[in-house]
């Protein structure tokens, strides 16, 4: 039986009817729970500001507990899904492999996210979305992100299977489009991952059932993480993906190196899940060489790897650009770029901030002697909303800008909403990031219900330097938060007003003729980047300079008399 | 051998010869496989058993 397809105007890729339908189901239970897990962050932030104090203590983990599952969880995967869905079928041109086995899939990751989300809301299962044990919640939390696994762990498998019916089926040539390799690697950090929650939940679950009596905390985090760091790198390595398929869509870039980026997203396979180790490194009974190995010489790596992405991404990005004419001076290229396209500027913001503030705050934190600075601070959740939301979140975002004329065939509504959206989203969310990093490092916990500590035995007072950094980071979630509601607005309202495009319609936000190397091998010939060897050499400064102050700062708190 | 026996050779030979570095990044299979034993090896059984061998306080 030949299954329908359509020959997609703008990109000559072609679009299978049940990928599509795959996809846009994916898409949006995605942003609707971005939506809600949004708004639970925005009453976190606003409790965590002394002068507003929003929520009461219980409320204030149940909304952390929700906002954690809701924005890092089922947003991210549900999204990741549909971009593996479009990185094979769409992008190989051949159809899905068992799309009712993508649909039982589907359903089970939607049953298992609104079962957790019930647990969590019925106010017993606070425990936060890492659930610690031996905290303990009700077993329709752990059954609910256990149905998400498997569902997730299927769709990764109709991944793999439509590489095989692309590659059976020949309907690509050669080595598959860089952009179909990235996602491959997410799937496979996918796959460890959802084995190393399948290993320590299962018997979590039964522990909360009353059918095993104890498990142990270290045991648990060591395998836990192995499921929550790695879940990490999935969004590395997907959004990363896109960052490429974006540059290649709006600006029909190629890659500078096929050869190059490859082996930089190989570096990822081998290495980058050991970081997960991090998360451990105050933890007593573990020793230092475990640590170190997994922390730091294989991780590096993988950090290797990350370094060659941020000089390829926007290499590509400056090549193609040179190529149109840009060529005046270091940095006509960037200027020149299609910063009123949100597409571009969604993605070009992401790879900005995730470099420079989630990068070098990540490698430097993950080292074991600084990591004694600011373990369990705010700093951590400073670091990883420049990772997870201004890296992954609005890449996410960036491409649904793509996704929309494409795959849904409609044009944006409000327009003007969506050229500013990036901008807003992106200050809001750096805002977030230096703010919470920066009360980190003044000692401010994180998971903390009231900074004045006011039923502690001990009174402490922070810094008033911490307690206006903490006022500064709830209204930059106001401005996040704004960012979000006007992303959702957008592509809710494209979706369901937006004008129906089809051949004869023109697209607003049109990508070039030249995007259809979305779908191709080949490298860029003969590049010259200046520009973007200044802006890499600017990175390193500042890696550098605060790799330092760092190791400074360590020696303060502990002097040497 | 000469510059021109090589070039049979090669010619000769049905398809060119992959690199091998090209034909592990075709294998998502085999990435799939490190992928999957490193991590487990590093991470989970090195840590696990660090984790089991700390003596029992009595
Ligand atoms: C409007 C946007 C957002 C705001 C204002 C916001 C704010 C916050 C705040 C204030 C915390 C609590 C820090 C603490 O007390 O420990 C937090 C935690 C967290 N956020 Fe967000 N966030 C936003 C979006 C996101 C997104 C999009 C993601 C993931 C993609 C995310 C992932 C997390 C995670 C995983 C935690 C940790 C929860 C825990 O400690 O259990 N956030 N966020
Ligand atoms: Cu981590």
């Amino acid at each position: 039986m030949l299954e329908q397809y359509r020959i997609c105007q703008t990109t000559g890729l072609r679009v299978f009817q049940s990928t599509e339908n795959l996809i846009k189901a994916n898409a949006v239970v995605a942003v609707i729970f971005l939506a809600i897990g949004g708004l639970f962050g925005l009453s976190i932030a606003l409790t965590r500001w002394k002068a507003v104090h929003l929520l009461p203590a219980d409320w204030f983990y149940l909304a952390l507990t929700a906002h954690g599952l809701d924005v890092l969880v089922v947003w991210i995967v549900f999204f990741e899904i549909a971009v593996l869905y479009f990185a094979s079928s769409v992008i190989l041109g051949c159809r899905i492999a068992t799309p009712r086995w993508a649909w039982a899939a589907f359903a089970l990751m939607l049953i298992g996210a609104l079962v957790t989300n019930v647990a969590v809301l019925m106010g017993n299962s606070s425990v936060m979305f890492t659930s610690y044990v031996p905290l303990k919640a009700d077993p329709s939390f752990y059954v609910g992100i256990i149905l998400f696994a498997v569902g997730t762990l299927i769709a990764c498998f109709v991944f793999f299977g439509t590489l095989v019916i692309a590659k059976q089926e020949k309907t690509y040539e050669g080595s598959v489009p860089l952009v179909t390799f990235g996602a491959t690697v997410a799937a496979i950090i996918a796959v460890f991952t959802l084995a190393s929650g399948a290993i320590i939940l299962i018997p979590t679950l039964l522990w909360s059932m009353g059918y095993i009596s104890h498990i142990d905390t270290l045991m648990y985090r060591t395998v836990w993480w192995g499921f929550g760091h790695s879940s990490q790198q999935i969004n590395v390595a997907a959004h990363i993906s896109i960052w490429y398929l974006i540059s290649a869509v709006v600006l029909g870039a190629k890659p500078l190196s096929e050869k190059v980026s490859r082996f930089a997203f190989l570096l990822y396979v081998l290495f980058l899940q050991l970081a997960s180790a991090h998360h451990l490194l105050v933890d007593p009974g573990i020793s230092s060489t475990w640590k170190v190995f997994n922390t730091s010489y294989a991780i590096y790596l993988a950090v290797l790897g990350s370094m060659i992405h941020g000089l390829t991404v926007p290499g590509q990005i400056e090549a193609a650009q040179r190529k149109k004419g840009y060529n005046n001076g270091m940095f006509e290229w960037l200027r020149k770029a299609p910063w009123g396209n949100p597409a571009f500027s969604g993605m070009f913001i992401s790879l900005i901030l995730f470099g420079f503030l989630g990068g070098i705050s990540g490698v430097v934190m993950g080292v074991e002697q600084i990591n004694l600075i600011i373990h369990n601070t705010i700093y951590v959740p400073g670091h990883f909303h420049a990772t997870v939301v201004a890296g992954t979140t609005l890449a996410f975002m960036a491409v649904t800008y793509l996704l929309v004329p494409l795959i849904f065939r409609r044009a944006l509504i409000l327009p003007g909403w969506a050229k500013a959206q990036p901008y807003l989203f992106g200050l809001g969310v750096a805002g977030i990031s230096v703010f919470m990093m920066g009360a980190g490092t003044l000692g401010v916990p994180r998971r903390h219900w009231d900074i004045s500590q006011a039923d502690a035995i001990l009174p402490y007072d922070f810094p008033g330097a911490a307690n206006l950094m903490m006022g500064l980071n709830g209204m930059s979630a106001i401005l996040a938060a704004l960012g979000g509601f006007m992303f959702i607005v957008v592509v809710v309202g494209s979706i369901l007003f937006g004008k129906k495009i089809d051949a004869s319609t023109e697209v607003p936000i049109a990508p070039p003729e030249d995007a259809r190397v979305v779908g191709e091998y080949g490298n860029e010939d003969h590049p010259a980047i200046p520009g973007t060897i200044a802006l890499v050499g600017v990175f390193f400064v500042s890696f550098i300079l605060y790799y330092f102050v760092n190791w400074k700062y360590l020696a303060e708190v502990w002097p040497l008399r | 051998m000469s510059e021109e026996n090589h070039q049979e050779a090669a010619d000769s030979n049905e398809s060119e010869r992959i690199p091998f570095m090209q034909q592990l990044l075709d294998n998502p299979f085999l990435l799939l496989f490190l992928g999957v034993t490193i991590p487990t090896i590093f991470y989970i059984i090195w840590g696990v058993m660090e984790i089991v061998t700390i003596p029992i306080a009595k």
